[in-house]
């Protein structure tokens, strides 16, 4: 049970490593718009191919 | 056949049949071959079929005044590298692949940056560089693609909003960071409840979440405690109080237990108590939001320059660069920007959405004109008296502010409750610790505790904010756009309701709504009436059915009243009593008798001549909206006491009210914006009831803001709409009867939500004095509430589209 000890605060470390991820995205404005970027990415992903598809042409 | 651009049907007059594109509009055609030209033409792909069809609207504007020093001080800010940027709401924004094309300007421009698009809110940020391109040209190659657009005036409260709304997004994340990992240790708690746990473990899991919880104690419920001080303070029940108390009791023994070592600990249940809550708020504001958003989205599309005329050019200027004494040019179709005195031309002005008068004003030289109005026939030169605030327009938004700031706030059902829910449940608890203190006075503090956890109201809390948001969401896909949560509640119960008439029970237009005499001058008339611009003209226009052949008409004059010409030969003359009895004509008995019946009817009349005997009586009036009686029966039928206040002549109010079967002493008309204000003012003071007041125009703004309830209608001021609570984004006035009852539903869930969570309450609170709550059944007991609330609330039935149309 003693392994108890090293666990949680390395679980608890995780967690706030995953909570300061957060903080600073909601900070950088990811979730001002939450419609338009579902669009957006995959406009991008399209054209991207295409080129793709050009270039191996 | 469809249109290559929009997909709308091509009216058969222009279907070109040799062509292998066909296009609906102009609009249309325009916006075609813009992305045609820059090879953009893979917007057709993107765009989804099964979408709204919206056909494309351009406009000449050339957009000048973008480029002045003015506008670049009011909307456009530095964004880094000698770059700019600026918002701007875009009209007929629509579907994913807009976002596609708007994005695309800076391939059409060089020196465009970036263009980044919201596509809920129809705002596209424009960043540019000012060195090589200029943003009027950004603004006019934006209009050609089909998006004309408008700089967005609310800059700085978005910029706060959005800053509020973060800081609640990373109080729920902590929250509900620190109600997870608890959760988890609890687990291990729980398993030693059963199977038995050493001390030194169980006191550890203690002590790391009672560490865990602080954040969400100490700051994430802050806003809880913030407000319960308040309400204290005031002497007022509140929400927040109850949950303040249950909240900190709960941590407040859980520390003393974790420190002296024996005793219950609730970290789990406070901290998911915080998370759930702040994501209740979270949820209603961001409906509310929406509304608000919208409103204000409106407001951009008010005209934000004047065609400035110096030395005889015509300049586009922003507002804010006009000063009195100089020229401006209103064009025909244009709304006035300012107020002022005409200099030059005639024409006539639509006055309906700031005086409420239905009739279109005839202005000439040296008469006033209002900011507001709508010029219909031909250019006006006008010299400006007062812009901004210093206008009538100005002046009546003032009123409006002042009367939006003396509303009293309504007290909600749930915080109503609290008040005796708190006395209730310190009675019980005292009453617990009692009643302990004689069986075992070990466990007195302990059992007292257990019910102020148990009993702190989550889905309480809860109850009323998803009910609302719920209920908002559902009236939003209707049409019906609700600011306000405590709106739903203030309509609950049936008061008064006080309709405009120009605009909210009529249509607000010039239409031709009665013929007596000759039906064959008719047709004639219309085709003289096809080469005037003058509203009346257009009444007649549309009142025709359109035919094969056109006659060939010639216009003589339209000039004092009437309108003369030839029709295929044939001398026609039409215009008022007056200008017909100056050009001699004769009036049969029938005529005389019919102008008495039109113009007690409240109707304009025109009289139609062929050579030198009138033939026909046409009455022009402006009518009343098809749905409007059926709306108005509802509604009285709901128990509303209806009443209609305009500003339009009493005759013709009259007129209207007892078409629409409303008590004629109910009908007030010739109020001005101020005697509206006072009439709401005085009839709210004066009911307990709500007073709901319905209506369009820069004239009910007043009144709107400061009844019970102000409700906008569609196609009305901008103005209007930002100062009610509710506006309508649906034609006509059935949504009005549709919020009535969606209200009045919305209600009674809020009511089921509160007995349930009571109920729940109820149990716990049993269940705590018997001395049978341990921290596990207060962790059960609190989300199946929340749950039962979260159920109720969306399942309900509370908006539906009223099936008679």
């Amino acid at each position: 049970m003693n392994v108890v000890y090293i666990l949680l605060p390395v679980a608890l470390l995780i967690a706030v490593g995953y909570l300061i991820l957060f903080i600073i995205s909601v900070r950088k404005g990811q979730y001002d718009d939450t419609t338009t970027p579902a669009v957006r990415m995959l406009f991008d992903d399209d054209e991207k191919k295409k080129q793709d598809d050009s270039e191996q042409e | 056949m469809e249109c290559t651009h929009c997909g709308l049907p091509v009216p058969a007059a222009l279907v070109e049949p040799e062509a292998d594109e066909q296009f609906c509009c102009n609009g249309c055609r325009t916006v075609y071959r813009v992305i045609q030209g820059y090879g953009l033409d893979r917007f057709y792909d993107l765009k989804d079929v099964s979408d709204a069809r919206q056909a494309a609207r351009t406009t000449d504007r050339q957009y000048r005044e973008y480029d002045d020093p003015k506008f670049s001080e009011l909307y456009v800010r530095p964004a880094g590298s000698g770059l700019r940027s600026v918002e701007l709401y875009l009209e007929g924004v629509h579907c994913a692949a807009c976002v596609w094309l708007v994005e695309k300007t800076p391939v059409l421009l060089e020196g465009v940056h970036e263009v980044r698009l919201d596509l809920g809110k129809s705002m596209a940020r424009v960043t540019w560089d000012p060195a090589r391109v200029n943003l009027s040209a950004v603004a006019r190659s934006l209009d050609s693609l089909g998006y004309p657009a408008h700089p967005f005036r609310g800059v700085r409260v978005r910029d706060m909003r959005r800053k509020e709304d973060r800081a609640l997004l990373i109080r729920i994340g902590v929250a509900g960071f620190c109600a997870g990992n608890i959760m988890l240790i609890s687990f291990a708690l729980y398993g030693g409840m059963f199977h038995g746990i050493s001390d030194e473990f169980r006191n550890l899991f203690h002590w790391a979440s009672l560490t865990i919880s602080l954040p969400a104690v100490l700051w994430c419920a802050g806003l809880f405690y913030r407000s319960a001080w308040g309400a204290v303070r005031a002497r007022t029940t509140h929400m927040d109080i109850p949950i303040s108390l249950g909240i900190l009791t709960g941590f407040l023994w859980g520390v003393f237990s974790t420190v002296t070592g024996r005793g219950e600990v609730y970290y789990d249940s406070v901290t998911l108590l915080i998370f759930l809550l702040l994501a209740g708020r979270w949820v209603q504001r961001n409906q509310q939001r929406r509304a608000a958003d919208a409103s204000e989205l409106l407001y951009s599309l008010a005209p934000t320059s004047a065609r400035l005329v110096v030395d005889g050019q015509v300049h586009e200027s922003p507002l804010e660069a006009v000063l009195p004494g100089a020229t401006v040019e209103v064009r025909a179709g244009d709304s006035v920007p300012v107020d002022g005195v005409v200099l030059e031309g005639n024409s006539s002005l639509n006055v309906a959405l700031l005086s409420g008068e239905s009739r279109p004003v005839e202005v000439q030289r040296s008469d006033r004109v209002f900011a507001g109005t709508e010029n219909l026939a031909s250019r006006l030169l006008v010299e400006v008296t007062g812009t901004g605030e210093d206008t009538r327009v100005g002046r009546l938004m003032k009123l409006v502010e002042e009367a939006g700031r003396r509303k009293a706030p309504v007290i909600r059902l749930a915080d109503r409750i609290s008040g005796w829910f708190v006395s209730t449940v310190l009675l019980l608890a005292a009453g617990t610790a009692l009643v302990w203190w004689w069986i075992d006075p070990g466990l007195a503090v302990e059992h007292a505790v257990a019910l102020l956890v148990v009993t702190c109201p989550c889905a309480l809390g809860l109850a009323t904010p998803l009910a609302v948001s719920a209920a908002i969401g559902k009236a939003a896909r209707l049409g019906i756009l609700i600011k306000g949560g405590d709106v739903l509640e203030r309509l609950a119960r049936p008061g008064r309701i006080v309709l405009d008439k120009t605009g909210t029970l009529t249509e607000g237009k010039s239409r031709l709504v009665q013929w007596i005499g000759d039906e064959t001058v008719r047709a004639d008339l219309a085709a003289l009436e096809r080469h005037s611009a003058h509203p009346v003209a257009r009444a007649f226009v549309e009142g025709v059915e359109p035919s094969e052949e056109q006659p060939n008409a010639i216009l003589e004059d339209a000039r004092g009243g009437g309108i003369r010409g030839t029709v295929d030969g044939r001398h026609v003359v039409a215009g008022s009593p007056g200008y017909m009895r100056s050009r001699n004509a004769s009036f049969p008995a029938w005529a005389e008798a019919a102008l008495q019946e039109v113009t007690t009817a409240g109707l304009t009349p025109v009289l139609v001549s062929r050579g030198e005997e009138v033939l026909a009586l046409a009455g022009i009036g402006d009518p009343v909206r098809q749905d409007s009686r059926s709306t108005l029966r509802r509604i009285g039928e709901a128990g509303w006491q209806v009443e209609v206040l305009s500003g339009d002549y009493p005759a013709v109010v009259h007129a209207v009210a007892a078409d629409l079967g409303i008590d004629p002493a109910r009908a007030h008309g010739g109020r001005q914006p101020e005697e509206k204000l006072d009439y709401i003012i005085s009839a709210v003071a004066a009911d307990e009831h709500a007073v709901v007041m319905v209506g369009d125009g820069i004239n009910d703004a007043a009144a709107l803001s400061a009844a019970s309830v102000g409700v906008g209608v569609h196609g009305g001021a901008e103005a209007a709409l930002s100062a009610a609570d509710v506006f309508l984004t649906r034609e006509g006035l059935s949504p009005v009867a549709e919020l009535l009852d969606g209200a009045r539903r919305t209600f009674k869930v809020i009511r089921l939500n509160l007995i349930f969570s009571l109920l729940y309450n109820l149990i716990g609170a049993v269940l705590a004095i018997a001395g049978r709550i341990d921290p596990l059944a207060a962790a059960i007991l609190m989300p199946v509430s929340s749950l039962t609330v979260i159920t109720l609330s969306y399942r309900a039935n509370t908006f539906r589209r009223s099936r008679n149309r």
